[in-house]
């Protein structure tokens, strides 16, 4: 006998999914005239039907931020907006357990995660810039700083609920009203953050949730009546949405995709780098845009490390997301799925070694496994694009220019990581590294009061801390 | 008894701390507010452009790599020479239309910002940085750092608004490739004079002079330039540019009007900054 | 490097045992103890929790370690110790009996045919500070009358004064006093203070030919931690690998409730790995933890939750 960890899943009895969903427009839900399915990517379970807004749905939830912004939320003092933000913040942490599961659901993450990275992460995220509200003449924007007007936003699958904090909060704290466009595969939390609005008496149009997929996404970004546009997602998106401000006052920060190099000396604290490497990866089935996907590795040390990396790998349970044991969960949609397989087996036609531990995935939902590649050349397509899944391209170096080059041969610069026992070494390549997060002997955190975003093609402006707040104010 | 003959001065770009011609060859007529043949300037061309940015990338990282107190000595030693050629910028401001205490005054203006810009080097990072109080046992800390390189498209105000654009880029680590102002490209020229002996390395700044429409598209596109500011473009050529621009997510600083007067705050210079935020766990 | 599977028989210079403990990789501790709180979130339920307890029972090295232990105390404690539940045969023996070494005798005679092994502290537990012969005498004292098994202290004052050298030298001393005798290092880690002190100090030990080696005495603060017990696993496993020799581990102090004995088991599966899951090579020193397990045993299989009252308190 052997100790098998039984079954532990997270109760569902708590969410109460609705058949259908209407937009979230003026503090109302209101119909659309079409909708769109969103399933549960780990059972293909359809879950909701929700509504697809429309050019002119989009039209009369700008004008209901427009008028919010104008009559209540925009001449309101700092003091009472903070008030409605901790509330916010409150209701979030009282109602976590529910929305964890429902972003387990409609996601696919690991309720370990959800419940213990996701929801705290949110919650904090509302709490730090609730208090920034009324000290806005104090964070280094002039004596007077003003709110921008209306912000149009688009977020993505892969946080749903926390990629929506980082856009609401700091947007509200600063006194701007807001148009946000949840990712068409994972609309129900940020439909729950509706109610919650709604729970917390926040005047009518200050948040607006307008769900849709791509074409929803253009007319709110290209709507004439926004002031501003916060994007989070692929460096594709990202150029097209550039291209259209172009010649606008709109002002615009970027939040776009990463190829992280996550750099392994030979002096490293070697089992934390292994938890920091499979933390770097796997952390979300490797749907992070800051992901560690390429692991650096210093030739004397490569063979030791990629045997630990392995047998830890091999300890990792990919499954049922709502198992509190679960580690890495289901694959978000069956289009990034297959742009996953795709990848990887460009990784194989082009000669690196695929390995993944045996694990036994479920028939239905879409599951891919953890899977490191070795033998990775720099040119190798695995080694320059992003994957955006739980696949791991390791490289090797051998000095520390030698580890800064290749790092920085990318035309992203979103995050990287350092693991080494030597102090000076760490801030000789932190500051050479062409990258706006620089994680040293940890990876993937995240804290509301520290600024996250990119250099390079990963995108432009600041989410977190003091920095967070100039993306929204004038 | 005849007057002695002047003798001339050929304008051409500064690219890499050299004075090239253009590589076109072709040339651009000056003249002075009454109509008098003041230079044939160089006339600088897509790969002009090209040139200038491989210089910009070379000088890049050695430009930031040094101390902000060196940067600030640079700076300031430019504020230096510019004061012993004041006459010089003076009677120069004067052939584009400037009456003798406006082209003074500008002249002033235009030293006392790189003065003020000198100040600027080794404290906007105690300005722009922090250390982040984050939930865990981490320190976390945030530095600016510079963009790269940057492309500059210099407003009509020959001098002071020239100066008020080149200072705040690099004063922080950037390099930058200048479009000058197309009427009045010649202080442009002598102002590289100045910066090519007050001790700035060559490549950190690269001037050309032209035609901004032929020119600033190019820079705009280039994928090796990080950022574009479009302070002297007109309307339909900045929205051309933001969206050449956008291909590479360069930074984009829209033209704006202003009084280059005023205070000029810190703005343009955290526009072509980067926020770096490190992590490092606290343990013993 | 050296050659480690020299390190035991031959001798090595003071110099090249520091070395090798200094080029151990080091331990981040807030990574370490990151890993150490994560793996404590498993949820472990039903037929799992069933399994770890009866494996965490058959772990317990059954303590106690006071001035005012008895004869008559330590007989208590024996007989706990064979029948743990006397209302339920289905419920395993624990692994031994741990006693200082006065009481050895005692011990011996009460679990004589039990199967249950007689553990005895000695080399001056729990300071460590006495002479090397009054080690050895302590140490012939407890074989002599009856331990199976010896639970050494290193001399932590030699060890945080760089004097690697002493440290190993006692105690391949007392393994050689021992012979078949297993032998529990105990390093007190409490008073190790850092990670990699830990890391180095469990090299130290098995290098020297510890049987297991064991966190703490029970009489420093902090005893038994998750992430000192995760760097020791991490050195046990290390050192299998490149040496096939296995080693044991013994967490010991402060580990009171089920749910604490549960962690040590999934931190044992996920970082040293199953074949560590048995009383040969995993044990918890404790002695309040077993009534904690039996009533939490019970509750499994009544499905009612039970009370002090009904489990015996030696």
């Amino acid at each position: 006998m052997s100790f098998e960890y039984a079954p532990a899943p997270e109760s569902r009895a708590i969410v109460d999914i609705k058949p259908s969903y209407g937009l979230f427009v003026d503090g109302e839900f209101v119909e659309a005239k079409r909708s769109f399915k969103t399933i549960n990517p780990a059972t293909e379970e359809v879950l909701a039907e929700v509504a697809e807004a429309s050019a002119d749905d989009v039209d009369r939830a700008v004008a209901a931020a427009r008028r919010a912004y104008d009559a209540v939320w925009g001449p309101m003092p700092g003091t009472e907006r903070a008030k409605y933000l901790f509330r916010i913040a409150r209701l979030i942490q009282e109602r976590s357990r529910e929305l964890a599961v429902l972003e387990s659901i409609d996601n696919g993450k690991p309720i370990r995660e959800s419940r213990d990275v996701d929801l705290p992460l949110v919650a904090a995220h509302f709490f730090y810039y609730a208090g920034w509200a009324d000290k806005l003449a104090y964070a280094g924007f002039g004596a007077d700083p003003r709110p921008l007007g209306v912000a149009g936003q688009v977020i993505p699958w892969n946080f749903p609920l926390l990629m929506l904090a980082w856009k609401i909060a700091p947007a509200l704290a600063c006194g701007n009203t807001v148009v946000l466009k949840p990712a068409e595969t994972t609309p129900l939390t940020a439909l729950a953050f509706a109610e919650i609005c709604a729970q917390a008496e926040l005047p009518p149009g200050v948040v607006n949730i307008v769900t849709g997929a791509g074409e929803t996404g253009r007319a709110l970004v290209e709507h004439p009546g926004i002031d501003k546009v916060a994007f989070t997602g692929s460096t594709e998106v990202g150029r097209q949405i550039a291209r259209s401000v172009a010649g606008t006052d709109k002002r615009l920060t970027l939040e776009l995709g990463g190829k992280a190099a996550n750099i392994v000396f030979d002096d490293a604290p070697l089992d934390q780098a292994v938890e920091g490497i499979v933390n770097g990866i796997f952390f979300n089935q490797g749907h992070v845009c800051c992901a560690g996907s390429r692991l650096l590795v210093q030739e004397s040390v490569a063979e030791e490390l990629l045997d630990r990396l392995k047998a830890r790998m091999a300890t990792l349970r990919v499954g049922d997301p709502l198992d509190k044991n679960t580690d890495v969960g289901a694959i978000n949609s069956a289009a990034q799925l297959s742009k996953i397989r795709e990848l990887s087996d460009s990784g194989e036609a082009e000669g690196a070694t695929r390995w993944a531990p045996a694990c036994e995935l479920p028939e239905r939902g879409f599951w891919f496994p953890p899977t490191v590649f070795t033998g990775v050349a720099a040119s190798h397509r695995i080694a320059r694009e992003e994957i955006f899944g739980p696949v791991l391209s390791a490289l090797t170096f051998r000095t520390p220019a030698e580890a800064i080059e290749k790092a920085n041969n990318t035309p992203y610069g979103l995050s990287a990581g350092i693991w080494t026992d030597k102090g000076s070494r760490i801030l000789w390549m932190a500051e050479r590294l062409r990258a706006g997060v620089v994680w040293a002997n940890t990876f993937n955190k995240f804290d509301p009061a520290s600024p996250f975003g990119g250099y390079k093609e990963s995108g432009f402006g600041r989410e977190g801390g003091r920095h967070g707040l100039e993306a929204y104010l004038r | 008894m005849s007057e002695r003959l002047s003798v001339r001065k050929t304008y051409k770009l500064f690219i890499g701390g050299a004075f090239p011609r253009s590589e076109s060859g072709r040339t651009v007529i000056v003249n002075d507010a009454k109509g008098r043949l003041l230079a044939n300037a160089a006339r600088a061309s897509r790969k002009d452009v090209r040139d200038a940015v491989v210089a910009a990338r070379k000088a890049q990282s050695g430009w930031a790599a040094r101390t902000g107190y060196n940067r600030g000595q640079i700076l300031y030693r430019i504020a230096e020479m510019l004061e012993g050629r004041r006459g010089q910028f003076v009677e120069e401001l004067r052939d584009t239309g400037l009456g003798k205490a406006a082209a003074a005054a500008e002249v002033d203006a235009a030293i006392d910002r790189w003065v003020w810009y000198a100040g600027w080097a080794d404290k906007i990072a105690q300005v722009t940085g922090s250390a982040n109080a984050v939930s865990g046992p981490f320190f976390n800390f945030s530095t600016p750092e510079p963009t790269g390189v940057v492309g500059v498209v210099a407003p009509d105000s020959p001098l002071l608004g020239l100066v008020s654009v080149i200072a705040p880029v690099i004063v922080t680590g950037n390099t930058a490739v200048v479009v000058a102002s197309e009427p009045g490209p010649l202080p442009a020229i002598t102002l590289a004079e100045v910066l090519a002996t007050s001790d700035v390395p060559g490549g950190v700044v690269n001037l050309l002079t032209g035609h901004r429409a032929e020119l600033a598209p190019w820079l705009a596109s280039h994928q090796d330039v990080n950022a574009i500011d479009l302070a002297g473009a007109p309307d339909d050529l900045a929205a051309d540019c933001a969206r050449a621009a956008a291909d590479n997510l360069k930074r984009v600083r829209r033209p704006a009007a202003g009084d280059w007067t005023a205070d000029p705050g810190t703005a343009r210079m955290t526009a072509f900054l980067e926020t770096k935020t490190v992590w490092h766990p606290v343990g013993v | 490097m050296p050659d480690l599977s020299t390190f035991a028989e031959a001798a090595i210079s003071p110099a090249e045992l520091r070395g090798f403990l200094r080029g151990l990789p080091p331990v981040d501790q807030v990574g370490a103890e990151e890993r150490a709180a994560r793996l404590a979130t498993r949820s472990i339920k039903t037929s799992a929790k069933a399994y770890a307890i009866d494996l965490a029972i058959s772990m317990v090295d059954l303590t106690t370690l006071e001035g005012a232990d008895t004869p008559g105390k330590v007989r208590a404690l024996c007989a706990k110790a064979a029948h743990p539940d006397p209302a339920d045969a289905s419920v395993p023996k624990v692994a031994a009996v741990c006693v200082y070494s006065d009481l050895v005798g005692e011990a011996a005679g009460a679990l004589k045919g039990t199967g249950v092994g007689v553990a005895s502290v000695a080399t001056a537990f729990p300071s460590g500070r006495a002479p090397l012969d009054a080690k050895l005498a302590d140490t012939r004292r407890a074989i002599d009358d009856g331990a199976s098994e010896i639970d050494m202290v290193i001399d932590r004052g030699a060890f945080l004064a760089g004097d690697y050298q002493k440290v190993y030298d006692e105690i391949v001393a007392i393994k050689a006093e021992c012979g078949d005798v297993h032998l529990k290092v105990i390093l007190e880690t409490g008073e190790l203070v850092t990670y990699d002190n830990v890391r180095r100090a469990s090299w130290l030990a098995m290098l020297a030919g510890a049987d297991f080696i064991k966190t703490s005495t029970g009489k420093v603060s902090p005893a038994a931690t998750l992430p000192v017990t995760l760097v020791m696993l991490e050195a046990v496993r290390d050192f299998r690998a490149r040496t096939g020799r296995q080693i044991g581990v013994k967490p010991a102090g402060g580990i009171r409730t089920t749910k604490d004995a549960i962690k040590y088991l999934v931190l044992v599966n996920e970082t040293a790995g199953p074949d560590w899951l048995s009383p040969d090579w995993f044990r918890l020193g404790a002695s309040s933890l077993l009534n904690d397990l039996l009533m939490q045993r019970r509750k499994l299989t009544t499905g009612v939750y039970g009370g002090p009252d009904y489990f015996t308190l030696d």
